[in-house]
């Protein structure tokens, strides 16, 4: 990893990189990365942060050459990438071991591709396999092994083949937290040990924790469309060092960042809250909800609730939870929509409504998230009225699908309309029988005056 | 890594018992396979000299040797096709749009119907030599079980973890290596059930094919199916019974030499990442593991090998650059239309034919009697599901009963079921049953077993845990039924009912018309229809009777067993 003649030069360069996906029937398209610049040097450990939706894994799919992006371009040692990266390799999040064949047989397997000989392929496979720790498991299938191993293996196929630049695609995402956190804690130590297989690695992760603990550079990611916020430099001496103060307030800062939008990143710590950009009037159906059950919602407000104040800091109620920013955030999310939360500087504090809803019984914390709702969610709003005018009142849900699949490709829409059922279910706005797949009002007119407060 | 033996595999002897077996066994199996395929290319002269048939009860093994070498042949040529057709399918969009609607529809064409076309197709291909009948059976046992492997191997294709996908691409995998090292292992325990079951079921068509009458033509071919057409035209009761206890000991010998190694050999190509809880077993896979001889034969060629897949490697390079999706678009548009219009002419050019040279007449005549037929089908799914599901679910319910009756299902599910057919016909003959009802049973032989075998492995997929909860609720009579087995049993019945219906339409054409020596039954029915044309070689009806068979089959499926399916995945699964 010794970077030539002192200098940084670039493994790789993504240049204004868009990536677009046709909705179905001609509706246009779904614009997934928009405008994407960066790029990757040698000697760093680089992680790309985003929530869901930032298309953080398509980026670095792109990058690894598996999928072509849409415009713009990505360079590989300055030359324009075509086909499959092959100064890169990849740790997966599942792993993706070949079932049927021995550890050996897997680690070998870049090798065998390549065309290295036998007797050379043996040779560097057991080295790479001693390296993670596995010596005597060669001959082991992987359904014999622990999960926390069976991405040992996923790490010596990869470093076998001695890349240039070693993706990781949530390496950790599927492990429990203490193996999670002694194999991140290994790879690591290789890191800083300059011993490491690779020049440079980038990691694709939603832990924030994780990428300020393994990364020089961290990378946000905005969603829908992705792109590129900015980027924090870690400036702490390697290894990094969890208690230093200057790492908590890192964390705090790209938590900061990652709970507002908006928020413009400049890389200092520290930042006052941005005007928001005035929304632009669209149909109710061309704005996402966060994904989240109702007991998701209330379970977390109860949670916050029993803090002084109903407040809490966010980075210590993800580590209390054991949640991952992708897990939390739009709990959060969903929470601010609908008023019961406000967040602000890495702390999320319950409004009046929020604390009534997190302690009342549940017959009124319904009547406060329908009253939330036809203040704060215009699309089940929308929903509803489609409803009235009905004269069965009712409709089939195919038609509220089109409408999202009008702006979403079908699984984000077929995930929206899921919520929207949840949300009005919940709030007994309307019922949805998954037999016929109808959409019905409910048989009394509950919610004709919009808003009973005061019982 | 073990490069070296360890010290105590140098003590052993070389070669222990099990070498001993494995080298008798391999010695037996050589000499009778070209003991009994030399018999395939004898001079056949049609109509002067046509191979004999003898009664003789000792020529059985022969016999048997003969047609399970035709099932193999069949098997392997399955294999080959599926492999290929599978996985051009699963890789080229275009060649997918195509293939695909084809194996559904090749899937439900009665392949008996088909035995006219080809024998005589074959025949003309080998002239003066046996291999033309010889082909042709292989060709009816293939048609019978390919389609089945087929679809089960682009499935597998088509589900291949996402992840595994990328990862064979960024490690540059050449399609040959990504063929056998992901590809074929992950569709593997799939195929290899699904191969087994379509053995079982090829037996049933290596009887039929191998004494059949064309154009007013006897061919017979040496085989144990044609033992039993001659036994019945003698009315030989005997030779019939020694024929069944042959079919009996080499379907069971079949299974514990050839099927169960594989499925032990097999289970190492599971993508569960945890460990199975039952592993199946085989003494046959057992002493092939232990014996030294295949591990020192694996060693010797190893070398070999390693450069035979090398050189395929590097003739079939990784895909360089990922297609860009656009251009593409355009070009599908025509490809549709053009796939339309030739769909439009060879549909016109059928009908033109049969319209042409039968008349309308004949047409709806042909889809009354599809109708009786169906009526007849419809039936027996019925009478089966009434009598079996309650077994079944007593059994399945039963775990030590499962285990014991589990095997004995599926073997009576494998079980040619016209191997039993003049037995029943002679009933009916001694008690004037009209095959118009009679059929029915016959139909049922082979149908019913898979309503039998899938009831009892619905009723193991429901948890216990549900089956305690209904005691403690007190559920109990019509209503444990209703609220409990029969929404746990759906799927598993529906696997079966499909099954058995497309088994029931096949056997139509062998079961509405029966024989015992000079006596012969005849029910009203499609099936007939197509008998009837097929042996006086009425080219026009044996068409039209295929086509409205084909229809019903398809109709059938898409009305009733597509929506059940879809219910059961949706609404009735655990």
């Amino acid at each position: 990893m010794a970077a030539t003649n002192g200098q940084l030069s670039n493994l790789i360069t993504v240049d204004q990189v868009s990536k677009s996906f046709p909705l179905p029937e001609g509706k246009g398209e779904f614009t997934v990365l928009s405008n994407v610049s960066l790029s990757i040097r040698t000697g760093e450990v680089v992680a790309l942060l985003g929530r869901s939706g930032s298309g953080k894994s398509t980026l670095l799919r792109i990058m690894a050459g598996l999928i072509p992006p849409t415009r713009g371009e990505v360079l590989s040692n300055e030359r324009p990438l075509r086909g499959p990266n092959d100064k890169v390799a990849m740790v997966f999040q599942s792993f993706a071991l070949l079932p049927w064949l021995t550890v050996l047989e897997n680690v070998e397997l870049g090798l065998e591709a390549r065309g290295v000989r036998r007797g050379d392929r043996l040779r560097q496979s057991l080295k790479a396999i001693d390296l993670v720790g596995l010596d005597g498991f060669e001959s082991a299938y992987p359904k014999e092994l622990s999960g926390g191993m069976k991405q040992r293996v996923g790490f010596a196929r990869a470093f076998v083949l001695r890349p240039q630049v070693l993706f990781m695609d949530e390496p950790f995402s599927a492990l429990d937290v203490l193996t999670s956190e002694n194999l991140r804690g290994e790879i690591d130590d290789l890191w800083n040990a300059k011993t490491f297989p690779s020049e440079s690695i980038l990691i694709v992760t939603h832990n924030i924790e994780e990428a300020v603990f393994l990364c020089d550079r961290v990378i946000i990611l905005g969603a829908n469309p992705g792109r590129v916020r900015g980027e924090v430099v870690i400036d702490l001496p390697r290894p990094h060092d969890r208690t230093h103060p200057r790492f908590k307030s890192l964390v705090e800062y790209i938590y900061t960042i990652m709970t507002n939008p908006e928020i413009e990143v400049t890389g200092t710590v520290s930042v006052a809250p941005q005007p928001t950009p005035e929304v632009t009037t669209q149909s109710p159906y061309a704005k996402p909800l966060p994904h989240v059950r109702v007991g998701g919602i209330s379970g977390l407000l109860e949670l916050i609730v029993d803090q002084p104040q109903g407040t809490d800091d966010i980075p210590r109620l993800a580590e209390r939870l054991q949640l991952a920013v992708d897990d939390l955030l739009p709990i959060l999310d969903a929470s601010v929509l609908l008023g019961f939360a406000e967040v602000s500087q890495g702390d999320v504090r319950l409004t009046a409504v929020g604390q009534d809803f997190a302690t009342t019984t549940i017959l009124r914390s319904k009547d406060l998230f329908r009253q939330q709702i036809l203040q704060h969610v215009p699309v089940i709003n929308s929903i509803v009225q489609t409803l009235r005018e009905k004269r069965s009142r009712s409709m089939r849900a195919d038609f509220f699908f089109d409408l999202w699949n009008e702006y979403f490709p079908t699984t984000e829409a077929e995930r929206l309309f899921a919520t929207a059922v949840d949300w009005g279910r919940y709030a007994e706005m309307f019922e949805y029988d998954a037999g016929e797949e109808r959409l019905y009002l409910p048989e009394s007119p509950a919610i004709a005056p919009p808003i009973e407060t005061e019982t | 890594m073990k490069t070296f033996p360890s010290p105590e595999a140098l003590q052993r002897l070389p070669f222990g018992l099990a070498d001993v077996a494995v080298i008798l066994g391999t010695l037996i199996l050589l000499a009778l396979v070209a003991n009994i395929g030399a018999g395939t290319t004898v001079s056949f002269q049609p109509p002067e000299i046509l191979p004999e048939v003898n009664l003789d009860p000792l020529n059985l093994p022969y016999y048997a040797g003969r047609s399970t070498l035709r099932m193999f042949v069949a098997l392997f040529l399955s294999w080959m096709f599926t492999l290929a057709y599978g996985y051009i399918a699963a890789n080229s969009k275009r060649a997918e749009r195509i293939m695909i609607p084809m194996l559904d529809i090749l899937q439900s064409v009665p392949v008996l119907g088909f035995l006219s076309i080809t024998v005589t197709g074959f025949i003309a291909l080998f002239p003066g030599s046996l291999l033309g009948l010889e082909t042709a059976s292989i060709f009816a046992i293939f048609t019978s079980q390919v389609w089945n492997m087929t679809f089960s191997f682009y499935q597998s294709l088509r589900t291949v973890p996402k992840e595994l996908h990328e990862a064979a691409v960024l490690y540059r995998l050449s399609r040959w290596e990504r063929f056998t090292k992901l590809e074929v292992p992950s569709a593997m325990i799939g195929l290899l059930w699904n191969a087994m079951m379509s053995f079982g079921g090829g037996w049933f068509f290596v009887a039929e094919s191998e004494a059949i009458s064309v154009l007013n033509q006897e061919y017979t071919l040496p085989g144990i199916g044609s033992y039993v057409a001659t036994a019945i035209a003698q009315e030989n009761l005997p030779a019939l019974g020694w024929a069944l206890l042959t079919i009996v000991v080499v379907i069971v010998a079949v299974d514990q030499l050839f099927w169960r190694p594989l499925i032990a050999w097999s289970d190492k190509f599971r993508v569960e990442q945890s460990a199975s809880v039952e592993v199946p077993s085989s003494w046959v896979y057992d002493l092939l593991t232990t014996a030294r001889i295949p591990r020192l034969l694996g060693q010797f060629v190893l070398p070999l090998q390693e450069s035979i897949s090398h050189f395929l490697a590097t003739m079939t390079p990784s895909p360089a650059a990922p297609r860009q999706d656009q251009t593409i678009r355009n070009g599908d548009r025509w490809f549709d239309w053009a796939l339309l219009g030739i769909i439009g002419i060879c549909l016109a050019s059928v009908l033109q034919f049969i319209l042409s040279t039968v008349g309308i007449a004949e047409v709806f005549k042909t889809l009354g009697l599809g109708l009786l037929t169906l009526v007849r089908v419809s039936v027996l799914l019925v009478a089966a599901t009434l009598i079996w599901t309650p077994i079944g679910v007593a059994i399945g319910f039963n775990p030590r009963l499962a285990r014991l009756l589990q095997p004995l299902v599926q073997f009576l599910a494998s079980f040619p079921s016209n191997f039993i057919f003049p037995f029943v016909t002679l009933l009916f003959l001694r008690t004037g049953i009209s095959l118009d009802f009679g059929s029915i049973m016959l139909m049922a032989l082979g149908a019913q077993w898979y309503i039998l075998f899938n009831s009892i492995a619905g009723a193991q997929s429901i948890p216990t845990d549900l089956r305690e909860m209904a005691d403690d609720v007190g559920l109990a009579g019509w209503q444990r039924w209703q609220k409990l087995i029969i929404p746990g049993i759906f799927s598993a019945w529906v696997t079966g009912g499909v099954t058995a219906s497309g088994g029931a339409w096949n056997a139509s054409i062998v079961s509405e018309i029966v024989a015992w020596g000079t006596n012969k039954l005849t029910a009203t029915g499609l099936g007939a229809y197509i008998a009837t044309a097929t042996a006086v070689g009425d080219w026009p009806k044996i068409t039209l009777g295929i086509a409205v068979m084909s229809l019903f089959v398809v109709g059938f499926n898409r009305l009733i067993w597509r929506r059940l399916y879809q219910l059961a995945e949706t609404k009735y699964h655990f």
